[in-house]
């Protein structure tokens, strides 16, 4: 199934810029407990939904760059992008079934 | 719902499924060393472990959002929280305790065997039975209660230091409290950040010695004492704190670019009001030297019933007593003829 893109600085823009589908965006990293507690989740919710929405992830300790410039200060952090702007934030470890309500405008 | 359709139901398993003998609540140390006890006495304790969250209240607890444990006997060099809890998992799972991932929003205690609810399925039929129910829903931060903070939550204002310390680098913050917690937070936060201040309402600590100790030596630590936190400052992200001196009452506004809260913890008792005996601060109440609530067959343990100790071997030693007293109970029930 679709499964989940992995960004960096030099593809964020490109991947997030051109796509006609929404692009939701996890930014993680490594030490972050809630970041790992909802990977799976989130590989879930691409193998479900991939037709919907593009999932892709951006480590920040790669991109810090792109993190501060999307003003993440916490993660993890999702953000749908649609047309290339950014249009839903959503902040903190979530269930499924609080993502799903998230994001349901998008599915 | 017609016989068919209950008839299918019970051929999928969705309500088929006899009682638990031991469903626990919670996944920290306590519903952890409860599950461990629980599986190695044949009870195989279903598990309700919680769901994702970036605060304490999630599946291993408040020890998630921790980084080094250094009071956890056993570990003499420290353990990192998160690799306690995976360690405590991994343990009780061993003996066979079931997991779910899933968070119970709702118990019906009135009648034997006791229900249990998850989120979305609150209308329908009970996620599980039980013949005993172990709380160890544990506790999670206090906010400070101010209508800025769910607008800068994520922006600035952290209730995860080990989460968001790296996005303040170079930068100054503050942390709000004065207990071992606060002090944790602020030393793991000058990794990071140039200037860490403490903002505390009193003129001395309640930490443990030791940690104020280590938070005084630091050079990038400093502490407004006598202070309250009485809004925060910014429309995008923080841009401040406005605090207030206990005393004089004079306000000035801080200038930080972050700040973290540490000013202790309310239970996750919600979903018990009104059910189970509670103390007016929303701690469970136990009978003096057991784990036993006012409800028969109903025990509580960690941080959801201790305002006094709340340590990850508090909670543990608890989880195991919770343990010893829901399988005796269960045991009296049997050989009485009603189990």
């Amino acid at each position: 199934m679709a499964g989940i893109t992995t960004l960096s600085s030099a593809t964020f823009d490109e991947t997030v810029g051109a796509a006609a589908k929404p692009v939701l965006v996890d930014f993680w990293a490594e030490w972050c407990g809630p970041c790992k507690m909802i990977a799976p989740v989130l590989d879930e919710l691409a193998n479900e939904h991939g037709d919907s929405i593009t999932f892709t992830k951006l480590n920040v300790d790669e991109a810090p760059e792109v993190a501060r410039r999307q003003g993440v200060m916490s993660i993890p952090t999702l953000i749908v992008f649609k047309g290339g702007q950014p249009s839903k934030r959503i902040v903190g470890a979530k269930s499924k079934a609080a993502l799903l309500e998230d994001l349901a405008e998008f599915l | 719902m017609g016989e068919a359709a209950t008839a299918r139901r019970l051929l999928t398993g969705t309500v088929s499924r006899a009682p638990h003998d031991v469903v626990i609540l919670g996944s920290g140390p306590a519903g952890l060393t409860a599950a461990i006890y629980c599986a190695r006495a044949n009870l195989a304790p279903l598990v309700f472990e919680g769901e994702p969250s970036s605060t304490g209240d999630q599946p291993g607890g408040q020890l998630m959002i921790t980084t080094d444990v250094e009071n956890y006997p056993g570990f003499p060099d420290g353990i990192m929280g998160p690799e306690l809890m995976a360690a405590f998992r991994a343990q009780a799972a061993r003996f066979g305790a079931e997991f779910r991932t899933e968070k119970v929003v709702r118990v019906d205690f009135s009648e034997q065997p006791y229900r249990l609810w998850v989120r979305g399925e609150a209308g329908a039929d009970s996620a599980a039975r039980a013949r005993a129910v172990i709380v160890s829903t544990g506790a999670r931060s206090l906010m400070l209660g101010l209508p800025a903070e769910e607008r800068l939550i994520g922006r600035g204002l952290s209730t995860c230091a080990t989460c968001d310390g790296f996005f303040f680098r170079g930068r100054e913050i503050a942390v709000v409290g004065g207990g071992d917690s606060a002090m944790e937070e602020a030393l793991f936060l000058t990794k990071f950040a140039t200037k860490v201040t403490v903002i505390h309402r009193r003129d001395q600590l309640r930490a443990s010695k030791i940690m104020q100790d280590r938070a005084f030596a630091s050079d990038r630590i400093e502490f407004l004492w006598n202070h309250v936190v009485t809004d925060i400052v910014g429309a995008e992200a923080v841009e401040g704190v406005q605090v207030r001196h206990t005393e004089t009452g004079a306000e000035r506004i801080l200038p930080l670019a972050g700040v973290f809260i540490a000013i202790g913890h309310q239970p996750n008792t919600d979903l018990f009001q009104g059910l189970l005996g509670m103390k007016p601060n929303g701690y469970l109440v136990t009978e003096p030297g057991s784990t036993r609530t006012n409800v028969p067959g109903v025990f509580a343990c960690g941080d959801a019933q201790d305002d006094v100790y709340r340590q990850a071997v508090t909670a543990a030693g608890s989880g195991c007593m919770a343990a010893i007293d829901a399988e005796r109970w269960l045991e009296a029930q049997h050989d009485s003829g009603h189990g």
